[in-house]
């Protein structure tokens, strides 16, 4: 099952660091509460990403496994 | 967690600019102030009249090099200074010319890409790097 979110980003043709880059403007741009979702190819998105929610305080609702990418489930939460 | 991160980049080679903007990058996301102090090759890399040509590769890694930047270009990898453009619009990085460099070559900042704060002296760096952690690259 698939969380919903406000914001899709597509950033599996970018190259590593990218998907991060990628998710952090997109949580930049966000409003709070709002839940944005990244899909990336890159196995270092595996870490990346939830040490920089940890970092910035955001809230990881889900890494979800597609196969040979993976979406990336993070809400805004200040 | 660390607070300040230097980086001397003193290399101009592909494989080591890559490296650099790569840390630099990480070092942003993770809301690190980073600094980058650009001296030698470094410097002469982000040269406005530079950023379109390739940097070289080593020579100690032979033909292993052209491989490397073949498989770059497959995969779509970014240049290094579009790398470091990127950590600087996502975190608190900032790009200083090395003044020993600028003045043996003859740099001026307005030959630099824009990205590039100021040009400075290697005391005034040793004190923006004070109680953050210094890379040599």
């Amino acid at each position: 099952m698939s969380v919903t979110a406000d914001k899709e980003i597509d950033a599996r043709g970018s190259f590593c660091p990218g998907p991060l880059m990628e998710m952090i403007h997109a949580i930049r741009d966000a409003q709070v509460g709002d839940v944005v979702a990244v899909l990336s190819k890159d196995p270092g998105s595996r870490t990346d990403i939830p040490a920089w929610v940890t970092k910035a305080k955001h809230e990881l609702l889900a890494i979800e496994d597609h196969g040979d990418y993976a979406r990336f489930v993070v809400r805004k939460a200040r | 967690m660390t607070k300040k991160m230097s980086l001397v980049v003193f290399s101009g080679t592909a494989d080591r600019l890559q490296a650099a903007a790569t840390i630099a990058a990480g070092a942003a996301a993770m809301g690190v102030e980073t600094h980058i102090f650009l001296t030698f090759w470094g410097l002469t890399a982000l040269r406005t009249s530079e950023l379109g040509n390739p940097r070289p590769l080593p020579a100690e890694y032979g033909a292993q090099t052209e491989a490397l930047r073949t498989l770059m270009q497959e995969k779509n990898v970014p240049p290094w200074h579009e790398v470091l453009r990127q950590a600087s619009d996502i975190g608190d990085v900032h790009v200083h010319a090395c003044a020993m460099t600028a003045d043996l070559m003859g740099i001026g900042k307005e030959d630099l890409d824009p990205m590039v704060e100021d040009v400075i002296g290697v005391g005034r760096f040793i004190e923006l790097a004070d109680d953050g952690q210094i890379l040599f690259i």
